[in-house]
């Protein structure tokens, strides 16, 4: 997992690599809260990319992450996700509350985020 | 007619889920799987297992078993726990119900097996623990 800020639309780019599991989302969640907190940035932009395998202790990180930014003025965006992990992102009716986008360009346009 | 059984038993600990979802991947794969069935298989058997490390133990050791057999080119998976098990099954079948709010869990568990498996029981008994069958028919 690599985090960076991307200072301009005060967002925390979090980069996922592996499988995103109940044993994997303890750390995500640690590691993005932590970093939230100490950055200042309002919304979370996940890269799904190197994502291999998502159950639904995944879409929990996700809708938890949406209280978070939610209470801070921001929102989620999850990016360059694989067609299995959007299939249960949809499944689970959180493609109604973030923003699922191609990439990240497209994804904060389309957030219109809180800059 | 292809026939083929196999039992595991392993601690409840998190790292076991990717471990017993990878074993039933490699159980099916003598069916040739497509991409989407390995997938498939792989996130319901990971679902039950977690809920057994989660829910069946409450943080306590305890022990899961993962059962598998095929018949023909249909398999079956009997994932079990000697644990808490469920008061309302039906409750815990509703999507987005979770008895463990405050752990992020979603709630989407049973959702996700019953979606993903062509069907999918659960028996379960207060202080006896819980035991889900699924199984998928791959053509």
């Amino acid at each position: 997992m690599e985090l960076f800020l991307w200072g301009k639309y005060r967002t925390l780019v979090v980069k996922l690599y592996g499988e995103l599991d109940h044993h994997a989302a303890q750390r995500v969640r640690e590691s993005v809260d932590r970093e939230l907190l100490k950055s200042g940035a309002v919304n979370v932009a996940f890269d799904f990319e190197n994502v291999t395998f998502m159950d639904s202790s995944g879409i929990g990180v996700i809708m938890g992450r949406c209280k978070i930014t939610k209470s801070l003025g921001g929102s989620v965006i999850i990016y360059s996700a694989p067609e299995e992990v959007k299939r249960i992102i949809t499944m689970a009716g959180i493609d109604k509350i973030v923003t699922l986008s191609e990439d990240i360009e497209q994804g904060v346009k389309e957030a219109a985020l809180n800059v | 007619m292809y026939r083929n059984s196999m039992r595991i038993e392993f601690p409840n600990n998190s790292d076991n889920e990717r471990f017993a979802r990878n074993v039933a991947a490699a159980f099916v794969l003598e069916l040739d799987p497509t991409l989407d069935q390995l997938s498939e298989i792989k996130t319901a058997v990971s679902e039950a297992v977690t809920n057994a490390i989660i829910h069946g133990y409450d943080s306590k050791d305890g022990t899961v078993t993962m059962e598998g057999s095929i018949v023909d080119d249909t398999v079956e998976f009997i994932i079990s726990d000697n644990g808490i098990g469920i008061s309302d099954i039906r409750r815990a079948r509703e999507p987005l119900f979770t008895g463990k709010p405050e752990m992020e869990r979603s709630g989407m568990g049973f959702t996700i097996m019953e979606t993903f498996m062509d069907r999918m029981d659960v028996e379960s008994e207060v202080g006896k623990g819980t035991r889900i069958t699924m199984c998928k028919k791959l053509k």
